[in-house]
């Protein structure tokens, strides 16, 4: 089994994902899958990519459900990729070492070349994010775009996830949750960002942002329910329509 | 244990990066390719890019799956076999020019109607109407006719301008934005974007949509309206804000034509036209002096209620007199319209109530000083920060023009037009409503080996602009702009094949299509259109439609019906030009243009399409086409075309860096180094328009002067506003007998009831044709937000997010019918049955069903394998709308179309859902017979492991 870092910097790099205005597009999917399909842990294979049952790698995937009945339900876009959890089950139960958690900045990766494909580790995850590559005989997963995030032969300000910096909503966004002062731990304290099944102990570094309150009810845009009438019929209107007029 | 894992945390990521415009969907975002070897690594969003700034969506992040399609054409090919089997050679292109050449240069000899050319999705159609008009054919257009012209005309004829290409929602400023029916892509990221801004500033956002998918699952409201009824619901809405007063009267009375006065004498030649002066400037009352004066008089104080006698003793009314009459009627009252539009009454009311609380007490100012068209100056820029968006919801409805005008209607009434907030016009719009832009193609017109005096399609303002024939019968092969469709602005391609079949008004020769799948599901009723593709003269060999002639890049379905194919690139391996003479870029705050450069060269036998019809042009000796010498004008191409092509003098393709030094914006000479201007400029262009003049454009002289010297409009003359649009007048008034261009009388009656100056509603005429209890259902799709219409099932990536389509249904609907998740179902309309399966859920109108578009595909196509979900579980809906409407008296049959427009009705359709037998399930219906691949499509692999060289080159 594997142990995780015994000393770590604090650092905890993650994504915080807003619910609230993520429209389900599938870009941040995609575009992940176009970066690391050629990136670190390449290639993203697609068994039977033009026959029946096309079946491929995917980092992070999009689901699109409804909560609750009639009035009361709402249709709910959700992002799912690894956690990059501060408690990782899926190294722990690695029994070769290839799943391991970095000290420096708390990324879950596989180390392709120890891993035997045993596959405990996706047993272990409670939240579905590893990708078993059948082809490659290897676990795959997220990596935080380890390639994209400290490259310098990328810009600074392209030192992000993909995933992230594809966003068409802005529903995504990438920073280190263990330093209370950074933009995402802000974010999260103000808009109550939450653990995705904090009961299960792993202490996910992924935040997920609620949907805000809605407005869609009396009141919320600061009026009545209707509006007075001040003109019945047209000849109301039209009598007095043009001393409205400066 | 734990051990070192050493990673290489600055790979190189690509030995080159290009710049070009996404063509995955509409959009036209800017991306930056990075190759290795010359091989795409990545694509991703350029920040600088004004459409997108920098993101990308799936279908644009997939792009290295399509252009790597094992669906891609590789060679031209000339039919064998029977049209429909598949059965090709390939060809030469020296042959496949030679024999296009030859179809094209008879035709044009002889009668050059006899060539219909309709392209489809694509973005060059600058390029592809001017063609048209010098090949001398009026039978042109693109797809807008089954897309969005009830939108682009509404909006057009309304307030000069429009939803998503000519307009968007000030989405930095506003504070409520009320959408209608948005389909997924229109526009992509700019909405998403926006949204995003949206919702942070904590804005509202009122989603109207019968399905609650993609934008309407963010929305703060979801009204899920009975599909067709949207125009009801407005109309209601203005007429809570007119019984309440909440109107802008000053913008009325500055901007819009609500004061201009309107003659009332019914059985009159000019009753319902505006009273105009002796410079034939429309009428007003000015109740300072008590006196008419000029619209264009700016010290006139205009009333908009007074009426007044005219000089010839006749009465006379303004237009918000007349408006006010109709909307406060109670037939328009929310408890009215609450029982057809699916609606709570109060919702209704409380909707218009926060529409006028944020126009009226929650404005915002810019403090920016500008002048108006007048002269005068205004010390600030006062917004009413309420916006609105609409699209194909509104637009494919028989009704659609109108729910369009409906739309256009409540924003002027709340002065929520350009100003801060509000929605904003995109350069080069606003333009006069409508442009003086008329179509040509009448018998006068038209003459053997001449070209066209002017476009094919244009905006008609009276029946004296249609191109009908002396009897009143129509000029064009899709009858658009005749009595069937009098302002059918974008032509009418969903007419083309059943009306060249029945050779009604005329037999056409060929064929020739771009980047249209009408043999699927750009078509409606695809079995009929697949027979009538391959009908006979009865007693020869000879199709009815001689000559198909298709350029595609893709083993569409569509190609099977072709003789000729014409192979295309894909959009990483061309020049392209996004042009202000077409669809431009442009946002509210700047206009731009952009390219397309080829990244990667094509690595088969295949030519872009533009560089091909330029060629087949010099061949038939199109003037345009040919110089002094008679030698091709443009041997170097497109690109060659794209430069030195000038519209008028100083007028060209692309707007930056004109003259000869590239110092010119807009206006200006030739530049022969423009495109590598452009390539050094990340491949587009863009003015950014002074802050004086980025509102108010309709009437901000600062503006209107700039537009004027750019080119945008011919005068720098304000853009009056249109409530009530007087062509509609002018049309109905001939219905009624007036005028030396009447309609033949069987049309008669149909114009009178649609040609409504003011906003009308009306029932989807299929909906109120059917019996509506043997088909309660109302059936429409949604696009998808990661597909493109048929493009998505050949990318590897995206079918593996859509593979098969389900019928959606509301869950208590279905309960209620003892349907249930997973079961498969009949779904008939009055034209034909298909077998769907489906999936219930709550956000969805219980009167509709819906699927997602375009997903279904006929087996053998796009080269994808046997037994694959999109053949054996995707289903269309188009099997099931006929294209024509059911016979009236006398036998004719309309388009099954808006009356006014010709849009395609294609959300009209109703249904019956039955569940299927339990032996019935697990596969769909109809099928058709599996296409045969046609020579020299790669064969398509196995294991995709795309990406892998780049990790193998960077460990070597």
């Amino acid at each position: 089994m594997t142990s995780l870092p015994r000393h770590s910097t604090g650092k905890k790099l993650g994504l915080v994902i807003d619910l609230d205005t993520c429209v389900g597009c599938h870009a941040c999917a995609v575009n992940c899958k176009e970066w690391n399909t050629g990136g670190y842990m390449a290639p993203l294979t697609d068994e039977r990519p033009y026959d029946s049952d096309p079946m491929g790698v995917w980092f992070n995937r999009v689901h699109a459900f409804e909560a609750g009945e009639g009035a009361q339900s709402r249709t709910v876009h959700f992002p799912r990729s690894c956690l990059h959890c501060a408690e990782p089950a899926c190294v722990t139960v690695c029994p070769t070492g290839a799943s391991y958690k970095r000290p420096e900045d708390g990324i879950v990766l596989v180390d392709e070349s120890m891993c035997i494909g045993c596959k405990l580790c996706s047993w272990a995850c409670p939240y579905g994010a590893r990708e078993y590559d059948q082809r490659e005989g290897v676990m795959k997963k997220c990596t935080l775009c380890i390639d994209r995030i400290y490259n310098e032969n990328l810009e600074e300000i392209d030192r992000t996830p993909a995933c992230v910096s594809t966003c068409p909503a802005g529903a995504r966004h990438f920073g280190d949750l263990g330093d209370p002062e950074s933009d995402v731990s802000k974010l999260v304290a103000s808009r109550g960002g939450y653990d995705l099944m904090p009961e299960m102990g792993y202490k996910p570094v992924n935040k997920y942002l609620p949907p805000r309150p809605r407005k869609d009810v009396a009141g919320a845009v600061g009026c009545g329910t209707r509006m007075e009438p001040v003109a019945g019929e047209a000849k109301g209107l039209l009598g007095w329509i043009d001393r409205m007029l400066s | 244990m734990t051990r070192a894992h050493p990673i290489d945390l600055s790979p190189p990521v690509s030995d080159e990066i290009k710049y070009t415009t996404c063509y995955m969907c509409a959009c036209r975002c800017g991306i930056k390719v990075h190759l290795q070897d010359g091989a795409i690594r990545y694509i991703e969003g350029n920040r600088n890019h004004p459409v997108n700034r920098g993101v990308l969506c799936a279908k644009g992040s997939a792009g290295i799956m399509n252009h790597y399609s094992p669906a891609r054409l590789t060679q031209p090919l000339l039919r064998v076999g029977p049209r429909g089997s598949g059965e090709f050679k390939a060809i030469s292109w020296d042959e496949a020019l030679a024999t296009a050449a030859g179809w094209l240069g008879a035709i044009r000899k002889d009668d050059p109607r006899k060539l219909a050319f309709f392209t489809g999705r694509d973005q060059s159609q600058a390029l592809t109407g001017w063609w048209a008009s010098q090949f001398g054919t009026p039978n042109y257009a693109a797809h807008g006719g089954f897309c969005s012209v009830n939108m682009a005309a509404g909006g057009i004829y309304s307030i000069g301008g429009s939803f998503w290409e000519f307009g968007e929602p000030d989405w930095d400023r506003t504070k409520y934005l009320l959408m209608f029916g948005v389909a997924e892509d229109h526009d992509s990221n700019p909405i998403k974007i926006g949204l995003g801004k949206l919702k942070a500033r904590g804005a509202k956002f009122v989603s109207v949509n019968p399905i609650r998918t993609g934008y309407s699952a963010v929305a703060d409201e979801w009204i899920g309206i009975r599909p067709g009824t949207d125009g009801l619901f407005v109309l209601a809405l203005v007429h809570e804000i007119l019984r309440a007063g909440k109107v802008d009267a000053d913008f009325l009375a500055r901007y819009t034509n609500a004061p201009w006065l309107v003659i009332q004498a019914p059985g009159a030649a000019d009753d319902g036209l505006f009273a105009r002066g002796e410079d034939g400037a429309p009428l007003v009352w000015d109740r300072a002096k008590n006196a008419i004066a000029g619209s264009n008089d700016p010290d006139a104080q205009v009333s908009l209620s007074a009426e007044a006698t005219l000089s010839d003793g006749r009465r006379a009314v303004p237009v918000f007199h007349l408006l006010a009459q109709r909307y406060l009627d109670p037939r328009y009252a929310p408890d009215a319209v609450a029982a057809e539009t699916g609606l709570d009454a109060e919702t209704i009311k409380r909707i218009a109530a926060e529409l006028a609380h944020v126009a009226f007490s929650e404005t915002i100012t810019i403090e920016q000083p500008w002048t108006d068209w007048t002269g005068r100056r205004h010390e600030r820029m006062v917004g009413r920060p309420v916006a609105m968006h609409a699209m194909r919801g509104i637009s494919a409805h028989s009704n659609g023009f109108h729910s369009c005008r409906a739309i256009h209607l409540l924003q002027m009434l709340l002065g929520a037009i350009d100003c801060p907030g509000s929605f904003r016009y995109k350069p080069p719009f606003p333009r006069p409503a409508p442009p003086p832009l008329k179509p040509t193609g009448r018998p006068d017109q038209v003459q053997a080996g001449k070209p066209l005096p002017g476009p094919p399609l244009g905006f008609p303002t009276g029946p004296e602009d249609l191109l009908v024939d002396a009897q009143g019968n129509p000029c064009r092969i899709d009858k658009a702009f005749s009595w069937d469709a009098p302002m059918a602005a974008h032509g009418m391609m969903h007419m083309v094949i059943t009306n060249a079949w029945k050779g009604d008004p005329y037999p056409i020769d060929t064929l020739f299509m771009y980047m249209a799948n009408m043999g699927w599901n750009s078509a409606m009723n695809v079995p009929g259109t697949l027979s009538m593709l391959t009908d006979k003269k009865p007693g020869t060999d000879d199709y009815k439609i001689p000559h198909i002639i298709y350029s595609d890049a893709y083993f569409s379905e569509m190609v099977a019906y072709a003789d000729l194919v014409l192979p295309d690139t894909t959009y990483l391996e061309r020049w392209d030009c996004i042009s202000l003479l077409d669809r431009p870029i442009c946002d509210a705050d700047g206009a731009a243009d952009s390219i397309r450069q080829p990244v990667v060269k094509p690595d088969r036998d295949v030519r872009p399409f533009q560089d091909v019809l330029i060629d087949l042009g010099a061949r038939i000796g199109l003037p345009g086409l040919l110089n002094a010498e008679g030698k091709p004008k443009f041997p170097g191409g497109y690109p060659d075309y794209i430069v030195n092509h000038e519209r008028t003098p100083g007028i060209g393709s692309l707007a930056g860096w004109r003259g000869a030094d590239g110092s010119e914006k807009g206006r200006g000479a030739v530049n022969p180094d423009q495109l590598q201007r452009y390539i050094e400029n990340e491949c587009f262009w863009r003015h950014e328009l002074e802050p004086e003049q980025r509102f108010f454009k309709f009437a901000n002289r600062s503006y209107l002067d700039l537009a004027q010297r750019m080119g945008f409009i011919g005068k720098a003359e304000r853009v009056v506003l249109h409530l009530y649009c007087e062509p509609l007048q002018k049309f109905r008034q001939a219905a009624r007998g007036h005028g030396p261009i009447q309609p033949p009388d069987e049309h008669r009656a149909r114009i009178e009831a649609y040609f409504d100056p003011l906003p009308i509603w009306y029932r989807p005429f299929e909906q109120a044709a059917v019996d509506n209890e043997e088909f309660p259902f109302h059936a429409i799709t949604q696009r998808p937000m990661a597909m493109y219409h048929s493009w998505g099932s050949q990318n590897a990536w995206l079918r593996q997010i859509h593979g098969a389509n389900r019928l959606y249904m509301n869950r208590a609907a279905a309960t209620e019918q003892g349907i249930a998740d997973d079961d498969w179902v009949w779904l008939t309309s009055h034209q034909g049955r298909v077998k769907a399966q489906v999936r219930l859920m709550e956000g969805t109108n219980r009167h509709t069903v819906w699927t997602w578009n375009a997903i279904g595909k006929r087996a053998g196509a796009w080269n994808l394998g046997a037994g694959t979900a999109e053949s054996e579980k995707g289903f269309l809906l188009n099997h099931l709308i006929s294209e024509l409407l059911p016979e009236r008296e006398g036998g004719y049959r309309y388009a099954n179309a808006d009356p006014v427009t010709g849009q395609a009705a294609w959300y009209d359709l109703r249904v019956k859902v039955e569940k299927a037998d339990p032996v019935e399930a697990g596969e769909t219906a109809p099928r058709f017979e599996p296409l045969h691949t046609p020579p020299g499509l790669r064969e398509r692999p196995s294991l995709l492991q795309y990406g892998a060289r780049f990790r193998a080159e960077r460990d070597a």
